[in-house]
């Protein structure tokens, strides 16, 4: 895609203790992207997504969004230029009904700002709008599911929640920490139209999956992580090619087990 | 009662057709008897005053409303919040020492110098604490345990607001009433206020902060703001107790920042039931009056009342407040097989 980048990865590294969790990773994501972040576990992945959402400080390199350095600050000043994130362990507020869930998104600065996902600038009724996002993202309105206590949810809703959480600020970019991840099949087939429904409308998407056929289906460029380094990076079909790639997957010779 | 043929069979109340927290209400028996608790409680507490005719005992009216408005103050921060703040002595003081000083510098009346001192205070308060906020779980008690160890020390090494003798003269309440009256209204308003704030958006981005700050982060806002704005809240109640404290003993002094005024309210809070908002109200109903029959023991007095605490805790740890709520909910009854 061409034009500037919406957000570069400038040869960033981070340490915990002495594990080189991240080690010179360089990639730059363009508007209306969906980057798929593959690699085996502890690969680094979430680190990523962490040290680009201000979760974690990176030791060195730089992070910029549309083109100004976002590295290390605070994580609520990254969310707050629409940046949002999902958690791969998920967070959501347990005690409360799902739609009050996104309460707490629509009450931040940046939604007051743009009225939330489909708010055209201004903000209505925090409850009505966090039920329609709710019902946008797969939660039937009709059999009450907004209205259910989080902790009542079985996990797919809680993924969409999760998701609903970033749409709720109205968001440029929003990374995906495993959302299939606990899925099943079906489940994960009602949800990625709702992925590219996402991009549709302008939003860009950086996805970590471990179900690469899936992913696959969606993305259009892979970044392979492996040993918190960058293997290679390109489209799904280069990526599915390479042999570094079937390398790292448990030294498998055929990616297909995993396809 | 309980032969070989009945068995005690609970019921939920009709009523209690709701999703988490909403009632269907319909009729006026049902509206009854959602409020006859919170009418009981107001009028109990106007009736108070009346009802009790020995001086000493009508002092500790006074005493228990300052003590509730501090459980009040550690409830609201610890349970809808997450901060655990053991240092409420520092707010007690802190409101104290101002009331006593802006009524004897400035001569201000108790109308004007209490609530002065509630804002004042709470704002001194707040920023004193400020550096602290980062501070996660264990080490915020910590660090707000020492506030008004150091503010004693201060105090007396420096020999500021009269030192170790403290300052005197403060002025009264004109009459009883006005005294207990003024407090009983204002703890009513602290404590309905709170119940609406905790309920409200603004609550809900509290306690997600208490659960979830991780969460509250990715949503674009800024922790720090609202841990600010609900440590001022909390410390200004309890500066208004302080203020209160002092104009009754006309006296604002060092032991205004006792480690009374830290514990004690934490007692009322767990003996209540912590996160009920009204349930440290009735702790402290309940937990100061013991504390007074107690002083005829004097320093066992205090093991009187760690037992009685310790008993609490063992065998009712969730606190009268919610095991009441529990069983107002319910009917028991016992029913032939
Ligand atoms: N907060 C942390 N403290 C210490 N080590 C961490 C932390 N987060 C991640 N790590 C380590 O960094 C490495 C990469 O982890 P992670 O980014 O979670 O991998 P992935 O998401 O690809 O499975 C692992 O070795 C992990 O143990
Ligand atoms: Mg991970």
């Amino acid at each position: 895609m061409s034009g500037p980048p919406l957000l570069e990865v400038q040869n960033i590294s981070k340490a915990f203790g002495g594990i080189q969790a991240l080690s010179g990773v360089s990639f730059n994501v363009h508007s209306r992207d969906i980057f798929g972040i593959i690699g085996p576990n502890g690969s680094g992945k979430t680190t990523l997504v962490n040290s680009i959402t201000g979760f974690v400080r990176i030791d060195s390199g730089k992070v910029n969004f549309q083109g100004r350095e976002i590295s290390n600050l605070p994580p609520h000043k990254i969310a707050d230029l629409g940046v949002t994130r999902t958690f791969q362990i998920m967070r959501p507020y347990y005690s409360l009904p799902a739609y009050k869930n996104l309460i707490i998104p629509l009450f931040s600065p940046r939604a007051r700002r743009t009225g939330g996902w489909r708010g055209g600038g201004k903000l209505g009724d925090r409850d009505t709008v966090g039920i329609d996002i709710l019902e946008e993202i797969g939660f039937e309105r009709d059999s009450q599911v907004p209205y259910k206590l989080a902790s009542t949810l079985p996990t797919g809703y809680l993924k969409r929640l999760e998701l609903a959480r970033c749409l709720a600020l109205r968001p440029e970019l929003i990374l995906c920490d495993e959302v299939f991840s606990g899925l099943s099949m079906s489940e994960i087939a009602s949800m990625l139209p709702l992925i590219e429904r996402l991009q549709m409308e302008g939003i860009t998407l950086i996805m970590i999956e471990h179900r690469l056929k899936e992913l696959f289906r969606v993305a259009n460029r892979v970044l392979v992580m492996n040993f918190g380094q960058k293997l290679i990076e390109g489209s799904p079909e280069e990526v599915m090619a390479d042999p570094k790639v079937k390398e790292a997957y448990l030294g498998s010779e055929d990616l297909s087990d995993y396809v | 009662m309980a032969g070989a043929d009945v068995r005690k069979e609970r019921l939920d109340r009709g009523i209690k057709v709701r999703t988490s927290g909403i009632y269907a209400i319909s009729g006026g028996k049902e509206i009854g008897y959602l409020i006859l608790p919170r009418l009981v409680l107001i009028a109990g507490l106007l009736l108070l005053p009346l009802v009790v005719t020995n001086p000493y005992w009508q002092r500790v009216i006074s005493i228990v409303g300052i003590y509730a408005l501090l459980a009040l103050s550690f409830d609201f921060l610890t349970h809808y919040v997450g901060l655990v703040s053991l240092g409420g002595a520092f707010f007690v003081g802190v409101g104290g020492y101002l009331a006593a000083l802006l009524n004897t510098k400035l001569g201000l009346s108790p109308l004007f110098s209490i609530p002065l001192a509630t804002v004042g205070g709470g704002l001194f308060c707040t920023l004193a604490i400020l550096p602290c906020l980062p501070l996660r779980g264990v080490y915020f008690s910590i660090v707000t345990l020492m506030y008004p160890l150091l503010a004693m020390r201060v105090i007396e090494a420096l020999n500021i607001f009269g030192g170790t003798e403290g300052i005197m003269g403060v002025a009264s309440f004109p009459n009883r009433w006005v005294e207990q009256y003024s407090l009983i209204v204002v703890l009513l308003l602290a404590l309905f206020g709170l119940r609406r704030l905790v309920n409200t958006d603004l609550g809900l981005v509290f306690r997600a902060v208490k659960d979830n700050d991780q969460a509250v982060k990715a949503s674009g806002i800024n922790i720090t703001h609202y841990k600010t704005l609900a440590v001022f809240i909390s410390a200004s109640l309890a500066c208004l107790g302080g203020a209160y404290l002092v104009h009754i003993y006309m006296w604002a002094g060092i032991s205004t920042l006792a480690l009374d005024f830290s514990i004690i309210p934490i007692a009322a809070t767990v003996i209540g039931g912590g996160g009920t908002l009204v349930g440290p109200v009735l702790g402290a109903l309940i937990l100061v009056p013991i504390s007074e029959l107690l002083r005829a023991f004097g320093t066992l007095r205090i093991v009187f009342y760690a037992l009685i605490l310790m008993a609490f805790i063992v065998f009712r740890s969730e606190g009268i407040m919610v095991y009441a709520q529990r069983k107002y909910h319910q009917f028991e009854k016992w029913v032939q097989v």
